[in-house]
């Protein structure tokens, strides 16, 4: 998409395009994203080499651990955030909450995740996300959701994995479904796209462009279960665009010293002595949860359609 | 034939790569301190200068930059987060760096994500049309030194400049299917890969 990119370039500044929207993943593309609540750990985020910090309230094991209904921040925990470091801010909204989409955009956030780690708002549609020139990055477990939502205006992607757990085997499992489907896509002939994009529940001029490029039309991250140097490496061999970690860095001992671990590691994800370096004396990792003992309730990446 | 290297540490790396091979130019991605001496030249992508900065310096790819320039002609090329990484001078807080250009910048002067935008830009040396420039978060020149060439301006800003063999452009010509950029620095490699006289 961003290839469309200055076909009718206009001597008109403009702003809020999907090529600016796309642009700005682009430009976080192998990096790590790291979720934070206060200003001090997003200069922490910063100062470890984060490209971007999403400012919560709460990271995900703690809105597992309170229960309730999870929300989108308030806004001063946002303006502290924005006001603490010079990297781009994210924040997250709950799925179909276009209001909270529209306060973020009044905030001037670089980034909005709808995001299925808050308790959904809507049960029906995702937020119309052309309608806004702030970007959206949203969830996806398999090539399907993913496109439905870049269709929605989405100039970003993240398989879902399971938040909050520490555990890195749903990230896995997600990536794989989209690589797979991937090259069913590249495989397919033209003739055949039109009954797999009915398949996939995917605009057929999406399908195409996957089959094109063959990758999403956006970039793509990895979330939900990184907690390791060698999670955030494997989530990167397998073919992820860069690296978002939620709990993974302050539910650990050595927050710090994780997170630096974790930038390193994502950015020499292909050599394991790096790895192994980096991952040396940084502290016990966030407590796990073992996502097979999930309730089909407790689990958060069956939000969204 | 060239060998231009890509700084491939984080950022826009895939789609420098793309457009100097379509040109026929022999891109590789360079990650250590070796792979500089490998190059003829080396583009700075856009991405995020902390993270860029930080990371260079901690694997002694700044180093093997500049002790290589000292030596012999390398022609680079900054790209938003790779003007920063080439200013002598930036306005508040400021990530590991070259400083090698005669230039200050200000980052993300224009605002937040909701102010980068796209727009036409006329480039003399490039001919016309207009390029289309894509500015993300991008960093503004203040100043450019007596040895820099300003080569295009818009709203009041210089966007594109040169000094000997460095060039620096604010805005992404390596998101746009147009490679007359790409092809320009092409071009000021192929020229000066000699050692310096």
């Amino acid at each position: 998409m961003t290839e469309a990119a200055g076909q009718n370039p206009t001597a008109e500044k403009r702003t809020g395009t999907f090529t600016v929207k796309a642009g700005l993943a682009e430009m976080l593309k192998g990096g790590v994203i790291m979720d934070v609540t206060t200003p001090e750990q997003a200069v922490i985020a910063e100062r470890a080499g984060a490209v971007a910090v999403m400012a919560l309230e709460r990271v995900p094991a703690d809105i597992r651990a309170a229960g309730g209904v999870a929300r989108m921040a308030d806004p001063r925990v946002v303006k502290e955030i924005m006001a603490a470091v010079s990297i781009p801010v994210m924040a997250k909204v709950r799925i179909g909450h276009f209001v909270e989409a529209q306060v973020l955009e009044a905030l001037e956030v670089d980034y909005i995740d709808e995001s299925e780690v808050l308790t959904p708002a809507d049960d029906q549609y995702h937020i119309d996300k052309w309608a806004f020139k702030v970007p959206f990055v949203c969830g996806a477990r398999d090539l399907g959701e993913a496109l439905r939502r870049i269709a929605e205006g989405a100039a970003m992607i993240r398989t879902k994995g399971e938040p909050g757990t520490g555990n890195v085997v749903e990230a896995v499992r997600h990536l794989r479904a989209m690589n797979r489907q991937i090259r069913q896509v590249v495989a397919t002939p033209d003739a055949d796209l039109p009954d797999l994009a009915k398949e996939l529940r995917a605009p057929l001029e999406l399908v195409r462009r996957v089959k094109e490029l063959g990758r999403l039309p956006v970039v793509n991250f990895s979330a939900g279960g990184i907690a390791t140097p060698a999670d955030a490496a494997l989530m990167m061999q397998l073919g992820a665009d860069g690296i978002f970690v939620g709990s993974g860095i302050f539910k650990s001992k050595n927050p710090e010293a994780r997170a630096r671990a974790i930038v390193r590691a994502t950015l020499h994800y292909n050599d394991p002595k790096v790895i192994a370096e980096v991952s040396e004396d940084i502290g016990e990792a966030m407590p796990g949860i073992d996502v097979a003992l999930l309730t089909a309730a407790e689990r958060m990446q069956e939000r969204g359609y | 034939m060239v060998r231009i290297g890509v700084l491939a540490i984080q950022g826009d790396v895939r789609e420098h790569l793309a457009h100097l091979r379509a040109l026929g130019v022999d891109a590789v991605p360079v990650r250590s301190a070796e792979a500089v001496q490998s190059v003829d030249g080396l583009i700075l992508p856009g991405g995020e200068s902390t993270t860029i900065g930080m990371l260079m310096q901690e694997y002694g790819v700044d180093q093997a930059i500049l002790s290589r320039r000292q030596a012999e002609a390398l022609p680079m090329w900054g790209t938003c987060a790779g003007t920063i990484l080439l200013a002598r001078e930036v306005h508040g807080w400021s990530p590991a760096r070259l400083g090698l250009m005669d230039i200050a910048v200000d980052r993300n002067a224009y605002g937040r994500q909701l102010a980068s935008f796209e727009v036409a830009v006329p480039i003399p040396v490039l001919g016309e049309p207009p390029f289309p420039a894509v500015f993300i978060r991008a960093p503004r020149i203040t100043r450019l030194g007596p040895g820099v060439r300003a080569l295009a301006s818009h709203d009041g800003s210089v966007v594109m400049a040169e000094a000997d063999d460095l060039l620096v452009t604010t805005f992404h010509p390596e998101m746009t299917p147009d490679r007359r950029v790409h092809a320009y620095f092409v071009d000021m490699v192929a020229h000066r890969r000699r050692p310096r006289q």
